[in-house]
């Protein structure tokens, strides 16, 4: 079966080209923009730049008198229509914080919508927007969440909520500890920044009263429902369709007032309206994430051994509480602790607002900054007990032995049940593979010679596959062709390549046959999208059970047909044949499927089509695995730091396809070297936010990212799912900031320097002068 | 992130170009010639001309080319043309260093030697290099034509002293001799971007001393300009250490540094000493 094996691609583990790169490659791509609809209008909003302020009157008729102006609405035209809700569902504790689609009475940072107009073409519209005279009283300015908070509407204070996890007795375990070493770290304001902007083009068919949304992304079947409770309307009567996404990390999809803006247009106007964001809107407009201060300590035994962690930190939410709710709060406090055992732990945060743009959820939420947080504490009780840094990380690791290890925190509505893992043996390897005893040696012998090289890790634990379930339904037609149908989202991941090759395992096929459908809410009633490295976790098993069940029903079917038992059967490149006997009697997918439909006498009392529809309950998230390491050479004289060399070592527990597992652990590298050395959102002490352009919100290019060293492991799959998979998405930027700071205070000889990022080469010059180098 | 409305123009010769220059200027009409600078500040709206003139189609102006003992380069020669050396010797092996730092390589392809001089962004590599080497700015009017030297073309940010009715029809940069040294240094936080600071230095020797050093600063002030206080930290000494400390130092503190949300004026002054020390040191090996 040799030339059959070369012809079947695609199977698990397979490193095969992705499905859905030809057009892409080609320009045959259909993103948000290249959609369009005959008739529609373009809308273009109007935005606060104002921080914080009452709104006092807003003049529309300028712009209204604009030819081509369709027209031009303030919150007023659409008084009717709620604040965006919560994707969770609604939560009365947070409801006072939601944002309305455009300003009711207060705008509450700079890019805040206030207006939006409608025009029979992009340019007039902004033509008209600039007409538009909004009146704001100032209020005053909320820029740091840890600063005292401030009235909210007169009914609470900017202080959202105060998020608590932890377990132990703190003040007895603090009160007995060898030694205390406490830290106040921040992590900078950051965004996920996909190449595509958002975009969203609303199209009411008054044909058939169904309500249509273009652009969605991520989640949009989580949007479809939350636009449905919003506007009042039926399951059945609102479809968002995904196209092409050119990135999401997290940002992109969520749903935001310009989605519901362009939706409730297109009912009222009777016009399909279509919206597409610039950059200066998208850095100002679409969710920020990670800023956050935290005042950690740990009580340290004589040993070395972390046996209490007590964190307070105030997350820096902007001017809106928005989809996400208090997620990124749960998610710090949930996963704080990460691969150490730390047997006592409370944290603290304050969930607050301040006059910025709302910030949510950007690739490896909570980990990110908890990860930093954590991994420089960890480098700093090191100093403290005068221990190398390793030996610390190895004592206070949760150990083989202990897993699955559970904890009393909340991670997204479950508890944190560490899948088996050998932390400390992943260590071992990593650490071999890059030679890492060799390594200090040169790079001491370096130092000696002048130059400011060191060396850094950061460990962490990920969470991925967010349940609870998902399902799958597959297709097989009368001329074998494949379709796979989910609820997931490809946002660029490779979703499905992944979804195919997966299905292409049990029905013994090349997985180019199969087609996989996502992001169509009129294809498929229920899906979760694509987030939290979740997608081929559940979706990717849903799947998988899916497929097994088309087989079996084929192979069920063939048996009858060909006179021989199920069991004797197998497939191979789409065809049924006896296992023992390749090239006897046997029968194609197509020729099964023709035998099962309605009217076929072949079909007995099977029900009809060769067809299934699984589902897949998980009963807690998975939990991947790994570290960082960084090597980097500081100059001294511009603050500049050279990332020298890069490792990241992750268990991945099955790898579906590792080209596309490294494909993500070199792209969230990427974004985590962006945010350990580049990327900051900056204000003014008057709310004006000063990187608006990528002159001066510094996301790296291909000149500053090194090219990691992987090791990529499948020593210890899942015990939550049947594959044993777990998520690939988050891991290449959990770890990038505490390893590159950890190897800048290497380099330059001074610990526990680094306590902020991202490490400009200003901030760096000021340490090095601070310490007179 | 639409423009605002404008006329467009394409004339096919100098003296078309001008005329219509004269014409609408007084109206915000403007040159195009590249774009990758105009063409994005008018989608943001920063600029809105009323008329573009675009002088892509005018015949003349892609020369470059030695005359007269100084490199000629017309309005629509673009960076990438120095990619290659543009002439034989010292200066064509230096404008070749020089351009890989402008921008990346498409915007290269597009943007034009003249119009980023005429745009005197002061972190401009070649508003830098003009400035350093003593570069002639050849304005052309309908009323004729003017030679302004590079001291008194770069007024301030994004400010020169071309009226606005003339066009920057060419720039003419001296030849250098050959046993001109020459060193260049940059440095911002990614590739490609706007320089913090940056430095181009040029010297000869004779008998074993340096004279006649051009110190040229850009990025760091509000315009490039030479430093003559580092300058004669160099003159008739020997190269080496302790004179390319002194320059450097000499230049760090001669400048007027800008400031802005990311960078203050203290770190751009111990930067701008870092850079002018390590281009001597580059220009001596």
């Amino acid at each position: 079966m040799a030339t059959a094996t070369n012809r079947m691609l695609g199977h698990l583990g397979d490193s095969v080209e992705r499905l859905e790169d030809p057009p892409l490659v080609t320009g045959k791509g259909r993103f948000v923009g290249d959609i369009n609809f005959p008739d529609q209008l373009h809308m273009r909003i109007v935005r606060s730049d104002h921080a914080h302020g009452k709104i006092i009157s807003v003049d529309t008729s300028a712009a209204e008198a604009v030819p081509g102006v369709v027209a031009v609405w303030t919150t007023e035209n659409i008084d009717d229509v709620p604040p965006i809700d919560f994707r969770e569902g609604s939560d009365p504790t947070l409801a006072l914080f939601r944002q309305y689609p455009l300003a009711r009475e207060l705008v509450r940072y700079v890019g805040d919508p206030v207006v939006a107009v409608f025009a029979e073409d992009p340019y007039t519209a902004e033509d008209a927007a600039e007409l538009v005279v909004i009146e704001i009283e100032p209020l005053p300015v909320l820029i740091n969440a840890d600063d005292p908070p401030q009235d909210f509407k007169g009914q609470a204070t900017t202080e959202a909520a105060i998020v608590e996890q932890g377990y132990g007795d703190i003040d007895t375990t603090f009160a007995n500890a060898f030694k205390v070493v406490e830290i106040d770290v921040k992590v900078s304001r950051h965004t996920g920044v996909p190449m595509e902007c958002r975009g969203a083009i609303g199209r009411y068919d008054e044909a058939r009263d169904v309500l249509e949304m273009y652009g969605a992304a991520k989640v949009p079947h989580r949007n479809r429902d939350t636009l449905c409770r919003m506007l009042n309307r039926p399951a059945s009567g609102l479809h968002l369709f995904e196209g092409h996404t050119g990135g999401g990390f997290g940002i992109r999809g969520e749903l935001y007032p310009e989605d519901v803006l362009v939706c409730v247009a297109a009912m009222r106007l009777r016009r399909p309206v279509k919206w597409i964001e610039d950059r200066r809107e998208h850095l100002m407009a679409a969710n920020h994430s990670r800023q956050q201060r935290h005042i950690i300590r740990a009580a340290v035994a004589e040993d070395g051994e972390v046996v209490g962690l007590d964190d307070e930190l105030y997350l820096d939410q902007g001017g809106y509480i928005r989809t996400h709710g208090t997620r990124v709060a749960n998610m710090t406090t949930g996963t704080l602790p990460g691969p150490y055992r730390f047997p006592v732990y409370r944290s603290i945060c304050h969930f607050r607002l301040t006059n910025k743009t709302p910030a949510a959820t950007y690739r490896s939420p909570g980990r990110c900054e908890s990860t930093f947080v954590r991994e420089r504490l960890m480098d700093a009780v090191a100093v403290a007990m005068d221990m190398d840094p390793i030996a610390l990380r190895r004592r206070n690791l949760i150990s083989l032995e202990e897993m699955p290890y559970g904890r009393a925190l909340d991670v997204l509505g479950d508890s944190v049940e560490h899948d088996p893992g050998d932390y400390a043996g992943l260590l071992d390897q990593g650490l071999a593979q890059i030679g890492w005893d060799d390594l200090q040696k040169k790079l001491a012998k370096r130092r000696a010679n002048g130059e400011m090289v060191g060396a850094g890790i950061s460990m962490f634990f990920e969470k991925s596959g967010l349940g609870p379930s998902d399902g799958a339904k597959i297709f097989v037609d009368n001329e074998g062709f494949i379709e796979v149908v989910t609820g997931g989202a490809s946002i660029g991941q490779g979703f499905e390549t992944a979804m195919a090759q997966i299905a292409a395992e049990d029905l013994g096929t090349d997985y180019r046959r199969i087609r996989v459908v996502h992001g169509q809410t009129n294809r498929i009633d229920y899906g979760v999208g694509a987030h939290a490295s979740r997608a081929t976790v559940l979706t990717g098993t849903a799947v998988s059970l899916t497929a097994q069940a088309v087989r079996a029903k084929a192979l069920d079917m063939a048996a009858e047909l060909l006179q021989t038992s199920a069991d004797s059967l197998t497939i191979t490149d789409g065809v049924v044949h006896a296992k023992d006997n390749p090239t006897g009697p046997s029968l194609t997918l197509g020729e099964i499927a023709e035998a099962l439909i309605p009217t076929s006498k072949l079909r007995g009392d099977r029900e009809p089509y060769l067809k299934g529809e699984e589902w897949f309950h998980i009963e807690h998230q998975t939990y991947p695995y790994g570290h960082h390491i960084a090597v980097v050479k500081v100059d001294p004289d511009t603050g500049g730091v050279e990332i020298e060399k890069y490792f990241i070592a992750y268990d991945i527990g099955r790898a579906i396809n590792p080209m596309m597992i490294e494909g993500q652990l070199v792209g969230g590298l990427a974004q985590g070297v962006g945010g350990a050395l580049f990327e900051e959102f900056t204000y003014s002490e008057t709310g004006d936010p000063q990187a608006v352009t990528f002159a001066d919100y510094l996301i790296p290019t291909l000149q500053e990212v090194p090219d990691p060293e992987i090791l990529l492991t499948e020593d210890f799959p899942s015990i939550r799912t049947p594959l044993g998979i777990k998520g690939a998405g988050e891991a290449g930027i959990t770890g990038a900031a505490g390893a590159i700071a950890s190897a800048i205070d290497n380099a330059i000889g001074i610990p526990g320097a680094v306590t902020e990022t991202p490490v400009s080469p200003q901030r760096l010059k000021k340490i090095l002068s601070e310490h007179g180098k | 992130m639409k423009p605002a409305a404008f006329e467009y123009h394409a004339p096919t010769t100098i003296d078309e170009a001008v005329a219509l220059l004269a014409e609408h200027a007084p109206n915000d009409g403007r040159i195009l010639a590249g774009g990758q600078s105009l063409v994005p500040t008018m989608a943001f709206r920063l600029a809105r001309p009323t008329h573009l003139i675009d002088i892509n189609n005018v015949a003349n102006l892609d020369k470059l080319a030695i005359e007269s003992g100084a490199l000629c380069i017309g309005a629509t020669v673009r960076h990438a043309q120095f990619h290659t050396p543009a002439c034989d010797g010292v200066l064509g092996r230096l404008l070749t260093d020089v351009v890989s730092n402008i921008a990346h390589y498409p915007i290269r392809q597009r943007g034009t030697f003249c119009g980023s001089v005429a745009h005197s962004d002061p972190a401009s590599e070649w508003c830098m290099v003009a400035a350093t080497l003593d570069a002639t700015m050849i304005a052309q009017s309908a009323s004729g034509e003017r030679l302004i030297p590079a001291k008194d073309f770069f007024e301030t940010v994004m400010t020169t002293a071309l009226n606005e009715d003339e066009l920057l029809r060419e720039v003419r940069i001296p030849v250098l001799s050959d046993d001109t040294v020459y060193g260049f240094q940059e440095f911002n936080r990614r590739a490609g971007d706007f320089a913090i600071s940056m430095t181009l230095v040029t010297y000869q020797l004779e008998g074993g001393k340096i004279v006649d050093p051009h110190v040229g600063v850009g990025g760091a002030e509000d315009r490039p300009r030479r430093i003559a206080e580092a300058e004669a930290a160099l003159a008739g000494q020997t190269p080496g250490d302790d004179a390319f400390r002194a320059a450097a130092d000499a230049a760090a503190a001669a400048i007027d540094p800008m400031e802005d949300h990311a960078t203050n004026a203290q770190y751009r002054r111990d930067l701008t000493a870092t850079l002018v020390r390590r281009a001597l040191e580059n220009a001596a090996s």
